[in-house]
């Protein structure tokens, strides 16, 4: 044994002086390649290349394309570009940074909060980037750097095209904003496209359409005199603009929505019933987007982001709220498919329930009870025991299948980033999340919308829509014309997937009983009644369960956020539904009076124009 | 017995007389070969960065780190670079997985370690642990391996390779799929297995050109005649080969090179900095620079050679012809040799990542050479 591993041993180390042997010679050969073609384009083509190199002026620079336009369904402006002055430093070129920016400062007015904007966004930039520290010079201010120019290193101004949304935060979660692309977005974007371009869409409509938004870089060859000054462009390949975006939104009920919101936070979001669009889709308090587009500072960014209002939420499709009453049209319609009731078959309710065998009392909102109550009265006055009894005796599994069929518990699709799904619960639900059975009580608050139900503002208009169209579900969509630049235009798919075929009769009751809550001496929206067209809807009201343990202790403000959410959803008119709507209004007390009015300044909007409903 | 032939063992060895570099195990060539190559890169790159400091901090604080890391890897005894080898192995291959299993959700954001001052690829690190891996599976057994066993070694290879292409990287795809075929072609697979392989790569080019999307179809293009698209790729090597070319033999000197100066020459403080040199330093420059290179890679095969098991011999042998690579590659593409890939020159290229692995691998070349052992018996 150890005679033949020793000649193994001599037998691997020589195969493999072999090999080294071999790999030396290759390395040599390949060098000498090296040598040789340096040999040929140094001392054979010297001449030539000598040549070219003093008439080298030429210089590829890319031409980065113009974002593309944004507008209403009226042609009104929502997001441009307009041009801009700005001052950039690209810190790898300045000798000393802090230094720099303190003889800027005693050239222009430069202040703190520049300052850290510019460290935040050097954080997240491309090596060799330049980051403006300034931006919308005034003209005097442009020609005072430019007196003062030779001084600096690394220091440019740079005009540009600067992203501007005149409605400002009107339209600010649901357009979102441009920024400056940043590492991450480096990964994932075709950088050749975007040469010479700094912005990318953040959120919203700019980033859900950012690949139709952008465009196509062109380049161009320009002649440079020999301190690199361009003389004339020789040849170019121009670039192609982004696609214009014109959406279903109608500037005018966006207003009105945000106005009838008052002093209240909350979100609003209406639908066209024929097309799907979305016709309003409002998340109150807003925030002003053009902050973003240059880079906020980090204290602005801050004040926004720790707000107790949370501006920078986007209610209308990320906040989950207890949809409360506003359900019970839809499990009303449940009772009457499954047949368990009948819409004039009538229960009593004493103001409380109690499940068989239990002490528990589920309470109605009405301490003293509706009395005598059938499906119609239960949606009319909203009679929460009737919804006890219904919703005990359809059973979670069937709620669950049925109200899936709404869009409850999935997002609706919308073509616009970050929509969050709500919750519509579940046996399943239960067991995979809590690790528990479901309990026969869950069912009964699931009845009036609560527990563990959760829908987003969009949602509830989606459903609303889908119940005015009679089981006809469109997808909501923002986008209604993509317009290219050579003027053709795609206008964006109308997506149908229909509700299960059910019972025409029923969906007449439910939508009569929708009517009577506007109509019905004691319905619950019967104060936005009007003779001009006719409502349909249902009120509800959402508990507020906790308020969070570290917030600041201000007895007014802390009682203020304990008050329940107020909701109401509607569609009009009731003979041929025209809009749909959700509105959320938070703490806001009663759907009826406080919801309920706000859908109507937009309804009337909408359909009356600008026309007094009186 | 064993005592005596241990003493006659260091008797024999000439690297024991400069004591402190021995107990520091370091290798003085090399160390010498590094350094001034370093210093090369960092004066170069004043003149591509037209004189600004902030790069060459930059650059000197990174290579501070490499060499650092060089060091440390240095102290480490084969022995134990060896067995870390396939545990280091498997988590590369599992920190790739995650890329592509979390890198979606993360939008590409978990390719990179951040380690606040020098970012880090996960694949990066198979330049290093590839070789080793192969080192470690071969020297298992008797050499040339056995068909089975090299099999099983031509797999180590292509998982990390394809999870690396995935990412997509090919860039960095390839120059793992070199180290891994240096590793095997020095562990001596017999020359009719390579000429087999050889054939096969040679057959599969057509079918990769009919595979191949349009965009890459056309890179190959470019590279076969650069003046076809002068607005786009072909444009960096036009302008490359204009540097080189006007540079002559002597060149223009030192921070005089027009093409670089006058902003001609794009990416010339990274993957173009080679025309740079040749350009203000001339042949003589460039000739000088690939000596130095060239040095280092005899130097790095010499310690193979003089490894004294097959593990030393097969890593240290495939870390230097890697290193070589990134050489030829990078100059083969600036001088219009070879097509466009981001590959930096080695320690003058300004950036991170490569330069510490880089420094990493001669750390472990210092190892293998300055800790000796017993010839087995």
């Amino acid at each position: 044994m150890p005679q033949s591993s020793i000649k193994d041993y001599l037998h691997e180390s020589q195969l493999f002086l072999g090999r080294a042997l071999v790999s030396g010679t290759l390395v040599l050969i390949i060098l000498a390649i090296l040598v040789g073609r340096l040999f040929y384009l140094q001392v054979e083509s010297h001449d030539h290349y000598t040549t070219l190199s003093q008439d080298n002026r030429v210089k590829l620079e890319p031409l980065p394309p113009t974002r593309g336009l944004i507008y209403d369904r009226n042609g009104t402006i929502l997001a441009q570009n307009l041009p801009a002055y700005s001052l950039e430093i690209t810190p790898e070129k300045t000798e000393n940074l802090d230094q720099t920016i303190q003889a800027l400062s005693e050239i222009i007015a430069i202040d703190e909060e520049d300052i850290s904007r510019f460290h935040q966004l050097r954080k997240q930039r491309r090596r060799f980037d330049s980051i403006p520290i300034r931006v919308r010079l005034e003209d005097e201010e442009v020609a005072r750097i430019a007196v003062n120019r030779h001084r600096f290193s690394g220091v440019d101004v740079k005009a540009s095209l600067l992203r501007d949304y005149p409605q400002g935060l009107q339209t600010a979660h649901l357009l979102g904003y441009v920024g400056r692309i940043n590492e991450q977005e480096l990964q994932i974007i075709d950088t050749s496209n975007y040469r010479g371009t700094n912005f990318i869409g953040k959120n919203g409509v700019e980033k859900s359409y950012e690949g139709m938004l952008h465009g196509q870089v062109g380049l161009q060859q320009v002649e440079v005199n020999a301190k690199g000054r361009v003389l004339r462009v020789l040849e170019s390949r121009s670039p192609q603009p982004g696609d214009n975006l014109h959406l279903f939104l109608d500037m005018e009920l966006q207003s009105t929505a945000l106005e009838a919101l008052g002093d209240y936070n909350g979100a609003v979001a209406a639908i066209d019933i024929e097309t799907g669009g979305v016709l309003t889709l409002v998340s109150k308090p807003g925030y002003d987007p053009n902050l973003f587009v240059e880079g906020i500072s980090a204290k602005a960014y801050q004040a926004l982001e720790s707000s107790l209002d949370n501006p920078l939420f986007n209610r209308a499709i990320r906040g989950q709220y207890p949809p409360g009453s506003t359900v019970k049209p839809f499990i009303g319609l449940a009772g009457l498919e499954y047949n368990v009731v009948g819409y004039h078959q009538e229960n009593y309710c004493p103001g409380y329930y109690q499940l068989p065998g239990k002490d528990h009392k589920y309470r109605d909102w009405k301490k003293w009870g509706h009395g005598k109550v059938d499906l119609e009265r239960a949606i009319v006055e909203s009679c929460d025991v009737y919804y006890y009894e219904l919703a005990r005796t359809l059973g979670i599994d069937r709620l669950y299948e049925f109200l899936s069929g709404f869009g409850f518990g999935e997002p609706t699709k919308v073509d616009l980033d970050g929509e969050l799904s709500g919750l519509m619960p579940s046996r399943e639900w239960k067991q995979q999340r809590r690790r528990e059975p479901w309990y026969p009580g869950e069912t009964l608050i699931v009845g009036i919308g609560q527990g563990y139900f959760l829908a987003t503002p969009l949602q509830l208009a989606s459903a609303t829509a889908t119940l005015a169209n009679k089981g006809h579900h469109i997808r909501p969509r923002v986008v209604h014309t993509i317009e290219h630049p050579d003027g053709t235009e795609v206008k964006s798919p109308k997506i149908i997937d229909d509700l299960h075929q059910l019972d025409p009769v029923h969906w007449e009751q439910v939508i009569d009983a929708m009517s009577q809550v506007v109509e019905g001496l004691r319905g619950t929206a019967r104060s936005i009644y009007t003779d001009a067209y006719r409502i349909a809807g249902k009120t509800g009201t959402a508990q507020v369960f906790s308020v969070k343990q570290d917030e600041e202790y201000d007895e007014e403000t802390v009682a203020k956020r304990k008050r329940d959410h107020a909701l109401f959803i509607a569609f009009a008119p009731v003979e041929a539904p025209r809009i749909a709507i959700a509105v959320v209004v938070e703490n806001g007390g009663h759907g009826g009076s406080v919801a309920a009015p706000i859908a109507r300044k937009v309804m009337d909007r909408y359909l009356l124009g600008g026309r007094d409903a009186g | 017995m064993l005592g005596r032939s241990q003493v006659t063992f260091y008797e024999s060895q000439p690297a024991q007389a400069s004591g402190l570099l021995a107990w520091l195990h370091i290798d003085l060539p090399l160390l010498t070969g590094l350094i001034l190559l370093s210093g090369v890169g960092l004066t170069v790159l004043y003149s591509a960065g037209d004189g600004e400091l902030v790069l060459l901090h930059k650059q000197l604080f990174r290579l501070g780190f490499g060499f650092a890391a060089m060091f440390a890897l240095a102290q480490i005894h084969p022995t134990n670079i060896r067995r870390w080898a396939p545990v280091l192995y498997l988590i590369g291959i599992l920190m790739l997985i995650s890329v592509i299993i979390f890198g979606e959700e993360g939008k590409g954001a978990q390719r990179w370690l951040d380690l606040g001052f020098i970012r880090f690829q996960p694949s990066e690190m198979f330049k290093l642990t590839l070789p080793m891996l192969i080192a470690w599976y071969l020297a298992e057994h008797r050499l040339p391996p056995n068909p089975s066993r090299l099999v099983m070694a031509g797999l180590f290879t292509l998982l990390p390779v394809l999870l690396i292409a995935k990412q997509p990287d090919l860039g960095t795809a390839l120059l793992v799929a070199t180290a891994g075929a240096f590793a095997l072609f020095l562990a001596g697979i017999s020359w009719r297995v390579i000429s087999a392989i050889g054939m096969l790569m040679a057959a599969l080019g057509p079918v990769a050109w009919y595979f191949m999307h349009e965009y890459q179809r056309q890179r190959v293009l470019t590279f076969l005649n650069p003046e076809s698209d002068p607005l786009g790729t072909g444009y960096h090597i036009i302008q490359s080969k204009i540097a080189i070319g006007s540079g002559g033999i002597s060149g223009k000197g030192w921070l005089n090179g027009t093409q670089s100066h006058l902003e001609f020459l794009p990416e010339r403080h990274t993957d173009f900095i080679f025309a740079v040199i040749s350009e203000e330093f001339g042949l003589v420059g460039v000739l000088a620079l690939l000596s130095l290179y060239l040095f280092i890679i005899m130097r790095g095969l010499y310690i193979a050679t003089q490894a004294q098991d097959t593990f030393g011999r097969i890593l240290a042998g495939s870390l230097s012809l890697v290193f070589f690579v990134y050489l030829f590659v990078n100059a083969g593409m600036v001088t219009g040799l070879l097509p466009v890939v981001g590959v930096p020159l080695p320690l003058i290229s300004y950036g991170g990542t490569s330069l510490v692995t880089i420094l990493a691998s001669f750390g472990m070349l210092m190892s293998i050479h300055t800790h000796k052992k017993l010839l087995p018996t």
